[in-house]
């Protein structure tokens, strides 16, 4: 079955610093040949005997066929998993669990595309971006930042986008101003017809709402919230859990990894990221007075 | 696999003695991509409950030493959901199946046992203690022998005869053989050591306590020497209860020193988080481990420990190695 990830012992081929992020490629055709758009790996961290049990997240940035098949992340070094991620050389072998998760799903005809992202979780959106490319689609780029530095990938953006817009909070970089400052005339000018989202929570919210306002659909990847709470990668660990608002009225909580990371935007209840709502399935009902637990 | 990894847990017979521990192995469904599930001694499910239930909020999970705190809640679809979508599914993989139940009262851990009663295809039932009881204020119900008693001996009532009743205990408790005891006074045909244990971490950048619910469940290597030692001091006092060892299994010599401390049968958690092949591969590396030590028979290997030094267990004569193509003309020698 080539849907389902495989385990593998990676090699590294390179590791780059790109501006604040560092770029990980790695030698894992069994992984590249699988990999849909949108879709992430989970990454050991520490070498063999290592103390730090969790799995680090990661989308792909780009999938290519050489060395039989390699696939590079983007990432920022925040704690000491990624240092020691972005610490390792050429030939390190690192355990490699992938391609995981639901992909972008693809529109049909060969329609405009609006793709924003943010930091390094946008690198996502530039496998995507070349998957619609090849289906006829028009990509448009909105990127945004709080300065230049934490924008990732304008040039390739420039290179292979209809259009192409960067704002930054500093205006170091582009326009100075907000993603959602720019989005609507984006939107208007370019005639997009889909939006697809990538990067922090904050902004895939933005994203969906400008995208609600002009009745377009999103799809987002909640890539970052995952990187944030899941200790798996896999969907056995259920430390990932988000409200989904389902389509027959009731909220679940599912998982980033297994059930997303690509979810339509409307569907995520945002504002009760890191809660459980109270009217969600399974959400602890008032406790009286003497049911309240000590702790 | 060889009859070398053969266990038993009281009347029921296993393959291997490799499991997946409670609420690691999401429903099954997301381990098979990486192994086949019928490989496993058994597979033990996540705790089910009467209800569906969403557990905690985010952030649910914080690295530690060589472990993981989680504070879940023990989220779950509910008995209901379990038995439409999840059980089915396991029982056409072959593997056996022991179901984790855990309730808030008596009355909800009997209850499960009765929806079971009439379910075929469950090898045996895996009371999760570590819970709430919310007719005593919230009090563990684990951590006081007679709470404990009072649910097994309920559990054991309605269970299905001839499905063992396996007790889950947390070690973070005065005197663990007392409520072993207690457990199995009351019916407990056997016994699962070890739960996590509580535990709390800071956050230095938020200055606040890094999971939502405060304190959570530690897991992980980092718990194994606590749970090797209640696995050895409860086969001490009980030798004849079967005992599956929880509580930072990673490798193959990992389940050999919860063997050799009394457990018949070991459990993987969170190693599958950081590995999801763990399971097979731990188990390939304690048929080598065995195989190195010369014991045939992991039964022979049960609670050594215990032995006084000079002890020898059953020897096997080292396997010959991997035949080569005999050439012509050529007499192989053989043990
Ligand atoms: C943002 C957006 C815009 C759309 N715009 C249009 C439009 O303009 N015109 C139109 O006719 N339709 C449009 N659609 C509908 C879209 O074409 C269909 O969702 C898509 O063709 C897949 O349909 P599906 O029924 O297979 O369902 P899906 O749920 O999308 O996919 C079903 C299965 O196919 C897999 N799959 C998804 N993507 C891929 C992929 N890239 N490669 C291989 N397998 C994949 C999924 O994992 C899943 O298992 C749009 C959809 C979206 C989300
Ligand atoms: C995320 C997580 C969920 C768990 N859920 C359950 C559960 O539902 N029922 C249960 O009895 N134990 C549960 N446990 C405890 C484990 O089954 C196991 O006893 C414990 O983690 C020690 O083993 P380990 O170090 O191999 O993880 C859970 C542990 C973790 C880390
Ligand atoms: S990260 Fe483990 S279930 Fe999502």
């Amino acid at each position: 079955m080539s849907d389902t990830p495989v385990q593998t012992s990676a090699t590294v081929l390179t590791v780059r610093q790109v501006q604040d992020y560092h770029a990980l490629t790695l030698v894992a055709p069994a992984v590249a040949e699988r990999f849909r758009p949108g879709q992430f790996v989970a990454l050991a961290v520490g070498g063999e005997h290592t103390g730090r049990l969790l799995r680090r997240c990661f989308g792909v940035y780009e999938v290519k066929s050489d060395y039989g098949g390699t696939v590079e992340l983007v990432f920022a070094d925040t704690e000491p998993g990624t240092a020691w991620l972005a610490g390792r050389r050429s030939r390190d072998q690192l355990d490699l669990v992938g391609p995981l998760g639901r992909p972008f799903r693809l529109p049909r005809d060969p329609v405009s595309c609006l793709l924003v992202g943010g930091g390094p979780g946008g690198a996502s959106l530039f496998a995507l971006a070349d998957t619609l490319l090849r289906r006829g689609c028009q990509v448009h780029f909105v990127l945004g930042g709080t300065s230049g530095r934490q924008v990732f990938g304008s040039r390739i953006a420039q290179r292979i986008g209809d259009s192409f817009t960067v704002a930054t909070e500093d205006g170091s970089m582009g326009e100075a101003g907000t993603v959602r400052e720019v989005m609507p005339r984006v939107i208007q000018e370019t005639g997009a017809d889909v939006v697809y989202g990538c990067g922090p929570t904050a902004l895939l919210r933005t994203v969906t709402q400008v995208a609600g306002d002009f009745g377009l659909p999103s799809q987002v990847s909640v890539e970052e919230f995952l990187q944030q709470t899941g200790a798996c990668g896999i969907g056995v660990c259920m430390t990932c859990m988000l409200p989904i608002h389902g389509e027959d009225g009731v909220t679940r909580m599912v998982r980033a990894c297994a059930d997303g990371p690509v979810l339509r935007g409307d569907r995520v209840r945002w504002g009760d990221l890191g809660t459980i709502p109270f009217d969600a399935l399974g959400a602890p009902h008032v406790l009286n007075l003497s049911e309240r637990a000590p702790r | 696999m060889t009859a070398r990894t053969a266990t038993t847990l009281g009347a029921l017979e296993l393959p291997n003695p490799v499991m997946t521990a409670s609420g690691c192995g999401g429903s099954g469904r997301e381990l098979a991509p990486f192994f086949d599930l019928s490989r496993l001694g058994a597979f033990v499910t996540t705790s089910v409950m009467p209800q569906p239930r969403a557990g905690r909020p985010t952030p649910r999970v914080a690295e530690s030493p060589s472990g993981l705190l989680t504070a879940m809640g023990l989220p779950g679809p509910g008995i209901e959901s379990f038995l439409e979508a999840d059980l089915p599914w396991l029982i056409e993989q072959d593997v056996r199946i022991i179901v984790s139940i855990a309730g808030n009262s008596v009355e909800e851990y009997a209850d499960l046992a009765r929806r079971l009663r009439g379910v075929s295809g469950i090898a045996a039932i895996e009371v999760n203690v570590a819970c709430p009881n919310v007719e005593d204020r919230g009090r563990m119900f684990g951590r006081h022998p007679g709470a404990a008693g009072a649910v097994v001996r309920a559990v054991r009532g309605q269970a299905r005869p001839g499905v063992p009743v396996f007790v889950k205990l947390a070690p973070d408790v005065t005197d663990i053989v007392t409520i072993a005891l207690a457990c199995v006074d009351a019916g407990a045909e056997g016994l699962t050591l070890i739960n996590t244990m509580e535990g709390m971490a800071i956050d230095a950048s938020t200055l606040r306590p890094a999971l939502t619910g405060v304190s959570g469940g530690l897991s992980g290597p980092a718990i194994r020497p606590v749970a090797v030692r209640c696995v050895y001091q409860v086969h001490a006092a009980l030798p004849s209860t079967p005992i599956i060892g929880a509580g930072g299994v990673a490798t193959g010599l990992d389940a050999l020193e919860f063997v050799l401390a009394g457990a018949s049968a070991v459990a993987v958690g969170t190693a599958m988080f950081h590995d999801p092949s763990a399971a097979p591969r731990i188990l390939r590396e304690l048929e080598e481990a065995l195989a190195a030590r010369r014991i045939g028979r992991l039964a022979d290997a049960v609670g050594l420990a215990h032995k006084p030094a000079g002890y020898v267990p059953p020897q096997v004569r080292p396997e010959p190695p991997a035949p080569e193509q005999a050439q012509a003309g050529e007499v192989k020698e053989r043990l």
